[in-house]
């Protein structure tokens, strides 16, 4: 037992995620796990462990936490206010918590879903295979005030190291593959769903996002009478109203309404870090692209530990740094230079 | 016109066959048994599979492994029988499950029995002699789409919502019932109420259900429902099973 960390004010929508549950899409499961599953790899990256282990899911808002025993932090996805007894921090990169100290995490300033990482893992209890959430299967829930999350067996982990990442907070192209109705829908309804810049509706959560657009809905040849087919993450459903929704990390296993295309599984985080209003748009490409596109994203996250590098020229200052910023209160020496 | 059985490749996620263009007896069964010869064939590139009303998943990593070439393998394996006159497979139980019909429990009886075309009364006997098949399962965990019902039966969803249905919920619409895992909104008319529970994530078997079981649903009266809650707090074992020969 290596301590906890307690929460002290919990955002509305913080839970514990990993990469979810496989084997259980037979019975009606899907994968769950961290609605953008890159940043638990750039998390694992940063701590130099796996990125099997678990962290704490942050949408729109952080929270407040103390932890009961000297650890090392990592904040990754979204980009959140975020400080240590008042000394602020810069997103993508590792810290120091000390036993006692206050992490407060704030509203998201880019993105929506924000990850809290710490050396070792949460050594939450293991349901079916995994210690994430599935919140519309009722696995799991919102952590709250009060909660006590054990911390579990940390290695070697680095404080005081970033990593340079791209932008994939404010929406973009979101390249798509046919699905296995997409011949449902005529060839213009296509195009024009290609043209289309649509906007991150308001409606969205970890089981499906709205896709807001001006113009006419996206209507299938004979979209009520389809037989209920298998459901897959990414799968944009449109339902009675013509609106499409990407279907996300805890959507439904099968389902009646034509799906249009299928978003490829790197792309998946650009809609789930889009903030609302933000704009999105879809590009077909072919099964090989796709492929293709989905290897080079693959040997990509293998690359991450490697990209890694000190948030100061020397990093024996790290600590020394952090407890100076607590004495002066001086605004963060780590903010701006490497905020690139 | 397409030539049943398909094959076409889901996302990047792995293969749908598809047996037909419209849920159908012989092709739920062809799913069932196929699905099955896929299992057996214990390929390691399949990392799982799993049936929709009238098709296979065959879950495979479509990056590391070609589509071509496992698109070959399954053409080959329909290609070894007659799909569509496969058997049911041993192995499977028979449930029942005491459901209370209508009543504020399950405020939608009435009208579903008039879409049908019968009296609520004839609509319980109907409802509650008939043994139905798990045909799938899936939307949430657990969850049983049941079938077939007789024709008369084949009523539409409602184009409205019916908000906040409980779980264990018995609903009906287009010749099917479903048992609900959690709460949700419908478009299915609730008929029935039981106690039973699809999932139960503390037991060494989470789910309860399998595609090709068979499920009776004998009206009882409130008070013995309400009995059957307080033995079963948890879990699906307000129900009895017995194996089918």
């Amino acid at each position: 037992m290596s301590g906890y960390l307690k929460v002290l004010t919990a955002g509305p929508a913080m839970s514990l995620q990993d990469m979810g549950r496989s084997g259980y899409f037979a019975h009606g499961l899907t994968r769950g796990g961290a609605a953008d599953t890159l940043a638990l790899h750039e998390g694992a990256a940063l701590l130099g462990q796996s990125a099997d282990l678990a962290a704490i899911e942050m949408v729109g808002m952080g929270g407040t936490f103390e932890a009961s025993a000297d650890t090392v932090v990592a904040l990754t996805g979204a980009v959140m206010t975020a400080s240590i007894d008042g000394a602020p921090l810069v997103w993508n990169a590792s810290y120091a918590l000390p036993a006692g100290a206050k992490l407060t995490i704030g509203g998201a300033q880019s993105g929506a879903c924000g990850y809290l990482h710490v050396a070792g893992g949460f050594d939450a209890p293991v349901n079916m295979g995994a210690r994430g959430s599935h919140l519309k299967a009722g696995i799991g829930g919102l952590l709250k005030a009060g909660d006590d999350l054990p911390l579990g067996a940390a290695g070697n982990c680095r404080p005081g190291y970033r990593l340079p990442i791209a932008d994939r907070l404010s929406g973009g192209t979101v390249r798509v593959v046919e699905s296995a109705q997409t011949n449902e829908f005529s060839r213009d309804t296509i195009e024009r769903f290609s043209n289309t810049e649509f906007r991150r509706d308001a409606r969205g959560n970890r089981q499906g996002v709205r896709m807001d657009q001006d113009g006419e809905g996206f209507f299938a040849n004979d979209g009520l009478s389809i037989v209920s087919e298998v459901i897959v993450t990414g799968d944009i459903q449109v339902t009675g109203d013509g609106a499409p929704y990407v279907l996300m990390c805890e959507s439904q296993t099968t389902g009646g309404y034509p799906r249009i295309a299928t978003v490829i599984p790197s792309d998946l985080p650009l809609v789930a870090q889009a903030p609302v209003g933000a704009p999105l748009r879809f590009e077909f490409v072919s099964h090989e692209e796709a492929r293709a596109l989905e290897s080079r994203a693959r040997a990509e996250i293998r690359t991450l530990p490697g990209q890694t590098e000190p948030l100061v020229r020397d990093p024996h200052d790290i600590a020394d740094l952090l407890s100076y910023q607590l004495i002066s209160g001086a605004v963060s020496a780590l903010a701006d230079p490497f905020n690139t | 016109m397409t030539d049943y059985p398909i094959i076409r490749t889901v996302g990047l996620s792995g293969l749908l066959v598809t047996f037909a263009g419209t849920m159908s007896e012989a092709a739920n069964k062809a799913s069932v048994a196929f699905r099955a010869a896929v299992d057996a064939e214990d390929w390691p590139e399949v990392s799982e599979t799993a049936m929709s009303l009238v098709s296979v998943f065959v879950i495979t990593d479509l990056v590391a492994h070609d589509a071509d070439r496992m698109i070959k393998r399954l053409e080959t394996l329909l290609a070894s029988r007659d799909w569509l006159a496969a058997p049911l497979p041993e192995g499977r139980t028979l449930w029942h499950i005491p459901t209370v019909y209508g009543t504020d429990l399950a405020p939608q009886l009435e009208e579903a029995a008039a879409a049908a075309g019968v009296d609520p009364d004839e609509a319980i006997r109907q409802i509650s002699s008939t043994r139905v098949r798990v045909l799938t399962i899936g939307f949430a965990p657990g969850q049983p789409y049941l079938g077939e019902l007789a024709e008369n039966w084949n009523i539409p969803r409602q184009k409205d919502l019916s908000l906040n249905v409980p779980a264990g919920a018995l609903v009906v619409a287009i010749r099917q019932l479903v048992i609900f895992t959690n709460t949700t909104p419908t478009g299915w008319r609730h008929i029935g109420q039981t106690a039973f529970r699809t999932f139960d994530m503390s037991g060494t078997e989470p789910f309860a259900l399998s595609p090709g079981d068979e499920i009776v649903f004998p009206a009882v009266p409130r008070a013995e429902l309400e009995a059957l809650r307080g033995k079963y707090p948890d879990g699906f074992g307000a129900a009895e099973r017995e194996a089918l020969a």
